[in-house]
């Protein structure tokens, strides 16, 4: 695609993407171009010297068994958050797509939690489940459930889980939404007049035709809960207990910060680096084909 | 016709309800809890109704900061945070535009060579290349300064994508005419191109300012001294302190003062922001 009317200049182009561009080679590429090479250097341990050493951090990082679970642990949270926030946003769509009184009320009230900062939700969520001063803990414990996420690496994973899932409602909500309201009126009156009721009306027509944003919202979410848990983690748990809620990115941070291994650090970037890049391969083509069903 | 029964509405109406709880109550047990007495929210005693505390809660956060842990008032931070957000958002517009002007009204070598490597940034968060870039921003002397803080988060490859197909968009005429007219690249693009941009840029800033003032992991990174932090990281110093000595309504009035900025954002200029959103994620 290009325009046909256009200005005829030899510098001027050059001193428009010239602003953009030094801040894209100094802070994107040239960093990223560290990061790989510093993943196959090995500093000794008063950072004396440096060596090449091929592979090595990487291999190294493969046999470290945190490493292999930070994985694991990431891909759980990832899933549990993306599933149960998709599916409690999609019930919110449904109801508010109907021709309800006070439609864009609840629409308003649904959306704001998105300009939530992650390190924000964080605070919320381990104020209202603290162990100790926590408004809902009472109540568990009143349940007879042993309630101290601070101790407790399971309880910990599934508050970080909540917490994310929670923060990514309204986004999910406002993308289903606008997808329900793209399906034409005429074919879910098609299948009314063939005698569908409701629910099947939703599972055999409007499920399908939602597709293509059930599956855009797939990835997004999970590039959120590769990336933007990192606040909520930060606040909450740390990564903690014990690394029960450390993730990628997590550990990345910690490594690289308190650990002081910036080659393995590196190695953990590049990694990430590849990671994103095919999550976001997949969603381009997926955006290109635009409907599929 | 699809008629929806009653019965079926009135559920639609409840479940809805059920929804704006769940992603309310947090946040106006934040509000109680900071109006209420220490003392009282460390036994666990927490009253659900808003108490008698809040302007002295209020004044003291925001003029003061907490007594303990990070003595910053929150007053300060807040306005980091926004000089942070305003650079980061008004950035990446301004340069934006500019690029995807060149790109997409001229024709020059490399052109698309620059177009993808603009393009690829898409794929490199700045959590995946952290410490490299902090080196950097070390290296130029950029630590604790707006400049060090905005800087590497303004490349942007959305921006310069959605002004490009934007650009696409604007019929061939317009610069024709304004050709005949005598106008030059800089008139054509401030008289003719910002102008039709309007609504795209006044979008594209609500998104970016609430990502901006969200910031968390950079300046997290980047920021050593007490006077350069922003809200975001201030509430994390607030409860590092043993559980404690945690100054519990101190730390929720700011969770409340720093969710206001970028909800008001988003409550009163809804429409942009939900165009904004969705432009964006295409």
């Amino acid at each position: 695609m290009q325009k046909q009317a256009i200005f005829q200049s030899k510098l001027l182009p050059y001193a428009l993407v010239a602003p953009q561009l030094a801040i894209v080679l100094i802070f994107f590429y040239w960093p990223a171009l560290q990061a790989m090479i510093q993943s196959f250097l090995l500093q000794d341990a008063f950072g004396l010297s440096t060596s090449f050493v091929w592979f090595e951090n990487y291999i190294e990082l493969f046999r470290e068994r945190a490493y292999f679970e930070a994985i694991l642990r990431t891909f759980f949270f990832s899933f549990a958050i993306a599933v149960s926030s998709l599916s409690f946003a999609l019930l919110l769509a449904v109801m508010a797509d109907k021709p309800l009184r006070g439609s864009m009320l609840y629409r308003t009230l649904l959306i704001w939690p998105y300009a939530v900062a992650p390190p924000v939700v964080g605070v919320l969520w381990i104020f209202m489940l603290h162990p100790s001063l926590g408004v809902l803990s009472r109540y568990l414990r009143a349940a007879g459930i042993d309630w101290n996420p601070l101790l407790d690496g399971d309880q910990a994973a599934a508050l970080i889980i909540l917490a994310a899932a929670w923060k990514q409602i309204s986004y999910n909500f406002l993308f289903f939404l606008a997808g329900l309201q793209s399906i034409p009126r005429s074919v879910i009156e098609a299948a009314a007049i063939d005698g569908a009721r409701p629910m099947r009306r939703f599972w055999t027509v409007i499920f399908p035709l939602l597709s293509p944003t059930i599956f855009f919202l797939l990835v997004v979410n999970i590039v959120y809960a590769f990336f933007d848990t990192f606040g909520i983690i930060d606040t909450m748990t740390r990564g903690g207990p014990g690394k029960s809620t450390e993730t990628l990115v997590y550990k990345v941070y910690t490594d690289g910060l308190l650990g002081g291994n910036l080659g393995s650090s590196a190695a953990q970037s590049v990694i990430l680096m590849i990671m994103v890049i095919v999550l976001t391969g997949i969603q381009f083509r997926f955006v290109e084909r635009k409907v599929t069903y | 016709m699809v008629e929806e029964e009653g019965f079926r509405r009135y559920i639609a109406h409840v479940i809805l309800w059920i929804g704006i709880a769940i992603v309310a109550f947090p946040v106006y047990l934040a509000f109680v809890a900071s109006t209420q007495d220490n003392a009282v929210i460390a036994n666990g005693q927490m009253s659900l109704l808003p108490g008698g505390h809040f302007f002295q809660t209020y004044y003291q956060t925001i003029f003061v900061g907490t007594s303990g842990s990070t003595r910053e008032p929150v007053g300060n931070m807040m306005l980091n945070s926004l000089v942070m957000a305003l650079l980061i958002a008004l950035g990446k517009i301004a340069i934006s535009i500019i690029s995807a002007y060149a790109i997409v009204y001229f024709r020059f070598p490399f052109r698309m060579s620059i177009f993808w490597l603009i393009f690829i940034t898409l794929m490199l968060p700045v959590e995946v290349r952290i410490y490299p870039t902090y080196k950097i921003v070390a290296d130029l002397h950029m630590l604790d300064s707006y400049a060090g803080l905005s800087l590497p988060l303004i490349a942007s490859a959305t921006a310069t994508l959605l002004f490009r197909q934007f650009f696409m968009t604007v019929p061939d005429e317009l610069l024709e005419a304004s050709r005949i007219d005598g106008a030059g690249p800089f008139r054509f693009f401030w008289d003719t191109l910002l102008p039709l941009s309007r609504t795209n840029m006044a979008a594209l800033f609500v998104i970016l300012f609430i990502l901006g003032w969200n910031q968390y992991l950079w300046p997290l990174l980047i920021t050593t001294r007490d006077d350069m932090q922003t809200i975001q990281i201030g509430i994390r110093k607030m409860i590092t302190t043993t559980d404690a000595l945690t100054e519990w309504p101190i730390v929720m009035a700011t969770a409340v003062l720093a969710m206001l900025p970028p909800v008001f954002v988003v409550v009163v200029m809804q429409k942009l922001f939900v165009r904004g959103l969705v432009e964006t994620e295409k």
